[in-house]
């Protein structure tokens, strides 16, 4: 498990003291042609990997920002099938590992075995699907055995420990600490407690740990980041491509 | 598509066959454990029930009357037609049975703050009025369009205290109000309750409004045994998220000869694509945190609903209700918009009993059933509701006259 292309990626990160940075991109947020444009803009800025969103009806843990950028998505047609088709398109420019986070609908709708198979031949390494919780992921994790792709955890600030050790212990890819309770978003401030958190989820955790939610200055992503493995940011970067702010993108990836 | 075995396998609780379980955010997985285990423990607790009974009795007015309606069945001219007359209740409809035992869990649960979603507005009136009684914050999310639909039940939720949220995302109807609901229960989690008002959502919310709104089909139970010393042929219910439905079929499930009708909303007809019904048109798949037939495109977006009555405009069925779809116990039906009105217009002409659009579906329903049927027969409707916040609306439809 250890040996996936994602966790290896990130590992790389740590052994050369480097922090993890993975910017999530709202896929086909102002036309789906937009999407290997802006990979590849990314890969060449250097970050560790990218999260590739798939726009929804009801993504209820998103906040207004990637929510907006859903619905221009939408309002291009854009759809988990035709993102799965395009990325395919121009897999072999793409050095770096790429993960998918959508709700789960979607996925059921494609049906859980062709969807697999379909993101194995458009090189995804990583699945996020923030409505499968530990009690619910058997439904994927089966059929993901033997593919390569990660099933990869969210963890909250909300999680006893016991069900940290839980979740963790089934940890793919990375873990994906939620660092705020809430949606996705822009954010001013974060608990105290964080450090002390990151401590203990660093501990039990047999993959890295990144943080996301609420990430979103130059600042944040090297205070927070600091206390994981690395970083998760969302809504500044879907915020900066669709302003077509490249030189804020690249400030929050040099950060 | 997705393999039974898998969905009925996975180590998930809160099924009903396959259909439900507790597809959510992790950050919301604490508080549902935590929900479950506080709603166990107050059932099991004799001081609650009967704190609960209390209310019950004495300010929302129950036991309320199973009434025969001896003009409507005159009129139908079959079966003997019943009405349980949740629209007696306090506030006007069966959704304060669900949220005073909410509201009186959230208290013991030392919770001060309420979140609610409401359509029709009936939900977050009844969750304003257990929250003005108990003393609790109350925050209502409201899609726009039934804003302006319901304009009045808007007053009067701030009337009782409540915040009410105007939500602009999507068609702005129900589902749009859950998931801000659900967006703002997950970042106000650890000092708030969400008082689901349908027989929906994630594990364990199915399972306690069906319980609080047991008592309808409860007490009809034993009112019919005293009227009739029988049990009703036949019981007719609407469905929006199913939760009338739902309290009021429980306790006859095991009575094979009771024949149960979920009445679901056909808007302007299934064949046009503009409705609210989830059995009829829907496919499986998961939505506010259960597993249901929801009704979607074919990559898996949730289409929006249709229907003249705000309270049954919900693209999904509560997983339950799916189950018994598909073991054949309930059957499931619908109505459109104009036979609702039609419904309607003919319970206040025959009875002087003015149903919410929501229950004149299962007027017209069972008028229509009851034709068939013979006279010593008996039928059971749930009027889960009454017509008043619903006059504008229906004055609006009938062009502003009658169509007499
Ligand atoms: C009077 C009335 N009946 C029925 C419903 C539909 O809800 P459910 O299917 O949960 O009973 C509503 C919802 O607002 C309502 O107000």
């Amino acid at each position: 498990m250890t040996d996936m292309k994602l966790t290896k990626a990130i590992n790389d990160c740590i052994e050369r003291r480097e922090k993890a940075f993975v910017p999530y991109i709202m896929a086909g947020d102002d036309g789906l042609e937009t999407l290997k444009k802006n990979i590849l803009f990314l890969q060449e800025a250097g970050v560790t990997a990218i999260e590739i969103g798939i726009p929804f009806s009801d993504p209820v843990a998103d906040g207004p920002v990637i929510q907006e950028a859903g619905e221009r998505a939408l309002a291009h047609g854009v759809t988990l099938r035709n993102v799965l088709k395009e990325l395919a398109s121009f897999n072999k420019e793409v050095t770096i590992p790429l993960v998918i986070m959508t709700y789960l609908n979607p996925i059921l709708r494609y049906g859980i075995d062709e969807f697999i198979k379909d993101c194995g031949d458009s090189g995804i390494d990583g699945l996020i699907i923030p409505d499968l919780p530990l009690e619910e992921s058997a439904l994927l994790r089966d059929s993901l055995v033997g593919s390569g792709i990660a099933l990869i955890p969210l963890v909250s600030l909300t999680s006893p420990p016991d069900r940290i050790r839980k979740i963790t212990a089934k940890g793919e890819g990375f873990i994906y600490a939620v660092t705020v309770n809430g949606i996705t978003g822009v954010r001013d401030g974060f608990d105290d407690d964080l450090a002390a958190h990151f401590e203990r989820l660093k501990a039990v955790s047999p993959v890295p740990v990144l943080a996301g939610f609420g990430i979103s200055t130059p600042e944040q992503v090297r205070t927070i980041g600091a206390l994981a493995d690395g970083v998760i940011v969302g809504s500044a970067i879907v915020d900066a491509f669709h302003r077509k702010d490249l030189q804020a993108v690249e400030a929050l990836v040099k950060a | 598509m997705v393999k039974e075995a898998s969905l009925t396998q996975s180590n998930g609780v809160g099924r009903y066959g396959k259909f439900g379980g507790q597809f959510v955010p992790e950050t919301l997985m604490t508080a549902l454990i935590e929900l479950e285990e506080a709603y166990d423990g107050a059932m099991a607790d004799s001081t609650f029930v009967d704190e609960v009974n209390y209310y019950l009795k004495d300010y929302v007015g129950r036991e309320n009357p199973l009434y025969f309606a001896e003009k409507l069945t005159k009129s139908a001219g079959g079966a003997k037609i019943y009405l349980k007359r949740e629209d007696l209740n306090h506030t006007g409809a069966h959704k304060i049975n669900n949220s005073l035992g909410q509201a009186l869990l959230a208290v013991r649960m030392g919770k001060k703050k309420i979140v609610a979603e409401t359509g029709a507005g009936q939900h977050g009136v009844a969750t304003a009025t257990a929250c003005a009684l108990f003393g609790l914050d109350c925050v209502i999310f409201m899609g726009a369009e039934d804003i302006r639909r319901q304009e009045l039940n808007v007053f009067r939720m701030e009337l009782l205290g409540a915040k009410v949220v105007s939500v602009n995302k999507g068609a702005a109807t129900l589902k749009d109000a859950v998931n801000e609901a659900l967006r703002y229960w997950v970042a106000n989690v650890e000092d708030t309750h969400y008082i689901l008002g349908s027989a929906l959502g994630p594990h364990p919310f199915p399972k306690i409004v069906r319980d609080f709104q047991r008592v309808i089909g409860v007490e009809t139970r034993r009112q019919i045994m005293e009227k009739e010393e029988r049990l009703p042929d036949a019981i007719v219910a609407c469905i929006g998220g199913g939760s009338n439905a739902i309290g009021m079929f429980h306790p006859f499930l095991d009575d094979e000869d009771v024949a149960l009708y979920g009445v679901e909303a056909a808007g302007s007809g299934i064949e046009t694509g503009l409705h609210a019904a989830a059995i009829a048109d829907g496919k499986e798949g998961v939505l506010h945190g259960a597993y249901m037939y929801v009704l979607q495109d074919d990559d898996g977006f949730i289409q929006e609903a249709h229907s003249i009555s705000a309270g049954l405009d919900y693209p999904a069925v509560g997983p339950e209700h799916c189950h018994l779809h598909d073991i054949g116990r309930v059957k499931y039906t619908s109505v459109t918009d104009a036979g609702a009105l039609e419904g309607l217009q003919l319970l206040a002409r025959t009875e002087g009993i003015i149903p919410a659009l929501e229950s004149a579906h299962a007027v017209k329903f069972a008028v229509e059933l009851a034709k068939d049927m013979a006279k010593e027969e008996i039928l059971v409707i749930c009027l889960s509701g009454r017509g008043d916040k619903d006059v504008q609306t229906v004055r609006n439809a009938l062009g502003g006259g009658l169509n007499d």
